[in-house]
């Protein structure tokens, strides 16, 4: 069964595309496709410069170390080792010398500091996103991904993490792909792309919604 | 990718504690121990042995001569060399009082004897106020001889025509053990006490032993190469005390040896056991695998960060299993060196240790690399679905599990020095493990079948029970291969046991005779067989000539040259002479020598041992015969049959050649059973010294020590079976939250707890009963093989062990599933499904 039929898009440098669409329409399968995380069946999948489909799993580990990073709506964060570890990984993975510096530093912006030595079972559901993005962000990534990151936030954290995402992406310029259910998260984004039984449906530019809107 | 990083992440992941590492510890630490133990026992016994060298042996360095005393030219060499020379004779005889007649095992000493070690007699007395002359002379014997006779300390008996007085009984003699394996219980007087006898006249079978006390810079090895230089050729034996007891020795070695391949199958089924434990550990790290994937970690870093943690958790198990394994030879060493007929010196070896090591680390890896190959394989996707996939490991994997076995098989070989029971072993438990992997394959095919066909529908719990088997993440494989292997050991232990005690017991003495007779003198062998022809009870006599000799050389040239290591020439051999060609003798090459010959010697030789030492007719053969050499050439080749328990001689030659030698005559009389005990008096009243060797008793005294192997084989056994136990255990701990979830769904639907645990006992019943009667398969074709190749004897089923094991498969399920069953019942099924949603 294909799941994607025909997908052609293109993200620019430092774009920000929000994936909507209702369950089961492939918005979270395009975007492991672009993580490298699955794998296509047919077609081509490039991300900074690189045919994907040439690659192994380990190839894709190794395009993905420090140049993409990837947010869950589950989090994901490795329970056995504390927030600080956790943000460390990515970082020591790529051989980074001052990995724990920078991860503290990461922390501190995400606004954690005062929970570093603290494990994801001892962190609140806000808390273990923020270490998400943290981890995510921490090799200054070139794609940052985020699957539904505020899916199983209540919606003041939500925000919070929210801005954080856009903060980060917007400090390292990074692009920025997301798969949101909530139009208003969607709606921050500079693109907007619509995704039905796994065709693109539509889409809008934050110029054009302005001027809709104006 | 760099190890630190592997070390560093593996660290984090252990935080998580040793949660879930039950079973593999216990598993790993088991097997661990039993080799350990086993060794540390083994060790202590070689230590042992060699401390007590002198004592085990009676002195510093022992001669021994078969049938005959040392020549004057020997002894003056002896008593050159030592400080202290001491001269005993040992040999069988018949012990009597009034109507009762006992083999015993007479041991005459001087009054140097002991020269090490002192003999411990009941009530404290010591060795020469017990054989002192008080109108007769004394004696000490075992009370076992003394019971059978039924005599108590201060009753009289008879040796030959001497009285002796029974002045102690014998505990412990320090020279014991190593005269090997006796066939009566021991008396012991002085040797001047025999003179008038009539025992040990000149061609009666006994051993004369001449032990040294030797200065305490003695040169063994020279000393020795100096002996055989001189005086091997005239039949001389020498021992020393660096190894007293090679019997023993060797005897320890080789059961030692098998009992650690017994614990390697224990370790195997431990094995089962680890490679669950360590799937469903890195089940539960799929999340975290995959999240690292998603962060950029090779699978390479992923297999080391995993292995590294496996291998922590190996060495905690090793530790624990070590110290088990050296703990219990120690908490039992009162136990072990008073029930062991070896000194023991219990204590902490350094080679058990590094064996246990090495089988532990092996198969600790053998058995994780495969799950863990398949975990390093997860893919990033995995935090979406699925998990550790099916199918085999990819290329390298394979090949370092297979040079890893390689190795494990490789060191058994070399550490056991048992090379062929090594890879048999080796080759039976993998074997077993194909066929209980497709049996448990086939179970739960015929499962998913069964669920779906007619016969089952309207049967809730049946199916249910059907489906368990055959569905996904079924516990059937893991429990068929680990109960099945466990009991397969059992098994095999079990038909071997019985077909050997079957051998014994049955078919030898329906073909073998009642008595031997030995040292019938040459004056009294017409006598003896016209009684037995009298006899009317006695069906069948036979009786040869009987002569003791050491075959030096083969053409001209050193016989141990010509014919190597070969039994025949190792050490001296009975052998006959005969005028005619001896009745039921067939001659396969050759001629034999005509009747009345008494040209130069002429030999005719075993043909199977010929062959085996390259002999073909005409070679000419020397035997040094107490002392003397004779040269007799090969004219003929026959046939001789060992097994049968009836007279087998390698060597026989003419008549004429040995008639003058100092000999004596043997027989064997078949006759009814009741007579026999009547047949053993008239004999000893009319030849006092004439000993009689019944064969029920000696074939008594072989099964006891069978019985003693057996039990310490089906200890270790045990040890496998316990393995596969724990395995059981973790495998229904790890069911229970399935079985949980399946109670609740049952209740939401009217079912019963009766029924429900029904159908939970039928699914364990349903494995055990398939691990069983696979292991009863293997049990039997091992069974098969032992008999067939090793004891080369016939081998036939044994249904009672064998069905022993398919009760015990059952059984052992179900204990092991019900104290995972009850609890999942008795829930209330909203909580149950509550807390899964």
């Amino acid at each position: 069964m294909d799941i994607l039929k025909g997908i052609t898009l293109l993200a620019h440098k430092g774009e920000t595309i929000g994936l909507v669409g209702p369950s089961g329409s492939g918005k979270s399968s395009l975007l492991m496709l672009m993580g490298g995380l699955e794998r296509a069946t047919r077609g081509q999948v490039r991300a900074l410069g690189q045919d994907m489909g040439a690659l192994n799993e380990d190839g894709l580990a190794r395009l993905r170390r420090g140049r993409i990073g990837v947010v869950f709506q589950s989090f994901h964060l490795i329970p056995t080792m504390t927030a600080l570890e956790n943000v460390a990984v990515p970082l020591e993975l790529q051989g980074a010398p001052d990995a724990f510096q920078r991860a503290r530093d990461e922390l501190h912006a995400v606004g954690l500091g005062a929970r570093l030595g603290h494990y994801p079972a001892q962190l609140s559901g806000g808390e273990q996103q923020r270490v998400a993005l943290a981890r995510a962000a921490a090799p200054r990534p070139a794609l940052l991904l985020a699957d539904e990151p505020t899916g199983n936030l209540d919606s003041a954290n939500g925000a919070a993490v929210m801005d954080l995402l856009f903060a980060l992406q917007q400090r390292h310029g990074a692009t920025l792909v997301m798969v949101t259910h909530a139009p208003e998260l969607a709606a921050r984004c500079g693109r907007i792309v619509r995704l039905a039984d796994g065709l693109i449906a539509g889409e809008e530019r934050a110029e054009v919604r302005a001027e809709v809107r104006a | 990718m760099s190890l630190p990083l592997a070390w560093r992440l593996a660290r984090r992941e252990l935080r998580g504690g040793l949660k879930g590492f039950g079973v593999f510890l216990a598993c790993l630490a088991l097997g661990v121990a039993a080799i350990a133990a086993v060794g540390m026992v083994r060790a202590a016994i070689e230590r042992g042995l060699t401390d007590q060298g002198a004592v085990l042996l009676g002195g510093d360095a022992q001669v021994e001569f078969t049938y005959r005393f040392a020549s004057a030219n020997e002894r003056a060499w002896m008593e050159g060399k030592a400080l202290t020379l001491s001269e005993i004779v040992d040999f069988r005889s018949m012990a009597v009082v009034a109507d009762a007649r006992v083999l015993a095992q007479v041991k005459a000493v001087d009054s140097a004897y002991p020269l090490y070690g002192a003999v411990v007699l009941q009530g404290g007395a010591s060795l020469p106020e017990a054989l002192a002359d008080t109108g007769l002379p004394g004696a000490a014997m075992e009370s076992l001889l003394a019971d059978q006779l039924g005599i108590a300390p201060g009753a009289t008996f008879r040796l030959g025509t001497q009285e002796f007085r029974l002045n102690a009984v014998l505990e412990r003699e320090p020279d014991g053990t190593s005269g090997g394996f006796a066939l009566a219980p021991r008396v012991i007087v002085l040797r001047a006490a025999l003179a008038g006898s009539g025992l040990l006249a000149e061609g009666t079978l006994f051993d004369s032993s001449y032990r040294m006390r030797l200065p305490a810079n003695a040169d063994l090895e020279a000393l020795k190469t100096e002996a055989e230089a001189l005086f091997r050729d005239q039949g001389l034996r020498w021992t020393d005390k660096r190894r007293a007891a090679p019997g023993a020795e060797r005897f320890v070695e080789r059961i030692g040896a098998f009992l650690v391949l017994v614990g390697l199958a224990g370790l195997a089924v431990g094995g089962v056991g680890v490679a669950s434990a360590v799937r469903a550990y890195l089940e539960g790290k799929v999340s975290t695998i995959a999240t690292l994937r998603s962060l950029g970690a090779e699978t390479s870093l992923i297999f080391r960060v995993y292995l590294l943690q496996i291998a922590v958790l190996t060495a905690l198990a090793l530790v624990l299993g070590l110290g088990l394994g050296a703990a219990l030879p120690v908490a039992f060493a009162p136990l072990i060196e008073a029930r062991l007929p070896f000194p023991a010196e219990v204590g902490l070896y350094p080679r058990p240790v590094i064996e246990a090591l090495f089988y532990g680390a092996t198969s600790a890896l053998v058995f994780a690399l495969w799950p863990l190959a398949k975990a390093s394989e997860v893919r990033a996707a995995a935090l979406y679905r699925g998990g550790i996939g099916g199918g085999l490991p990819r290329g390298g994997a394979l090949w370092a599990i297979g040079g890893l076995a390689a190795l494990l098989v490789g060191g058994a070989v070399t550490l056991s020095g048992m090379a062929w029971l090594a890879l048999s072993v080796a080759g039976g438990v993998i074997g077993a493990l194909i066929a209980l992997a497709l049996a448990a394959l086939g179970l739960m095919a015929l499962a998913r079948r069964l669920g779906r066909a007619r016969l089952t529908q309207g049967r809730a719990g049946l199916r249910l029970a059907l489906a368990a088997i055959g569905g996904p993440r079924s516990e059937t494989m893991q429990v068929v291969l680990a109960l099945g292997l466990g009991l397969s050991v059992l098994a095999a232990v079990g038909q071997i046991d019985a077909n050997l005690r079957a051998a014994i017991s049955r078919e030898l003495p329906a073909r073998a005779p009642s008595f031997f007779f030995v040292d019938i003198q040459p004056d009294q062998i017409a006598d003896f067989k016209a009684m037995m022809a009298e006899n009317p009870a006695v069906s069948r006599v036979e009786s040869a000539p009987m002569l003791r000799g050491l075959v030096s050389q083969i053409n001209g040239k050193d016989a141990r040259e010509v014919a190597g290591n070969h039994w025949v020439v190792s050490s001296d051999r009975g052998l006959t002479y005969a005028d005619a060609l001896p009745e039921g003798t067939r001659i396969t090459e050759g001629a034999w020598w005509p009747q009345g010959y008494d040209g130069p010697p002429q030999i005719s030789f075993a043909a199977e041992e010929a062959q085996e030492m390259g002999l073909k007719l005409g070679d000419r053969v020397t035997m040094n015969i107490l002392g003397r050499d004779i040269t007799g050439e090969i004219t003929s080749f026959r046939e001789v049959d060992f097994s049968s328990g009836g007279m087998g001689f390698v060597l026989a030659m003419n008549a004429a050649a040995l008639k003058g030698a100092p000999h004596s005559h043997i027989a064997t009389v078949y006759a009814q059973e009741e007579a026999e005990a009547a047949i053993l008096r008239q004999t000893s009243r009319r030849f006092a010294n004439v000993t009689a060797i019944g064969i029920k008793a000696a074939v008594g005294r072989v099964a006891e020590t069978l019985t003693a192997i057996a039990q310490a084989v089906t200890i270790a056994a045990l040890v496998t079976l316990v393995t596969g136990f724990v395995v059981l255990i973790g495998a229904a701990a790890a069911g229970e939250r399935q079985r949980r979830f399946e109670a609740a769904v049952l209740k939401v639907l009217g079912a019963s707890r009766a029924r429900i645990l029904m159908s939970f006992a039928l699914r364990a019943a349903l494995t055990g009963a398939a691990a069983g009667l696979v292991a009863m398969a293997t049990g039997a074709v091992s069974g098969w093989a032992v008999m067939t190749f090793v004891m080369e004897a016939d081998y036939s089923f044994e249904p009672l062990s064998a069905l022993a094991v398919i009760v015990g498969g059952v059984l052992a399920t179900l204990l092991s599933g019900l104290a995972f069953m009850i609890r999942p019942l008795g829930l209330r099924p909203a909580g149950v499904l509550r807390a899964l949603e």
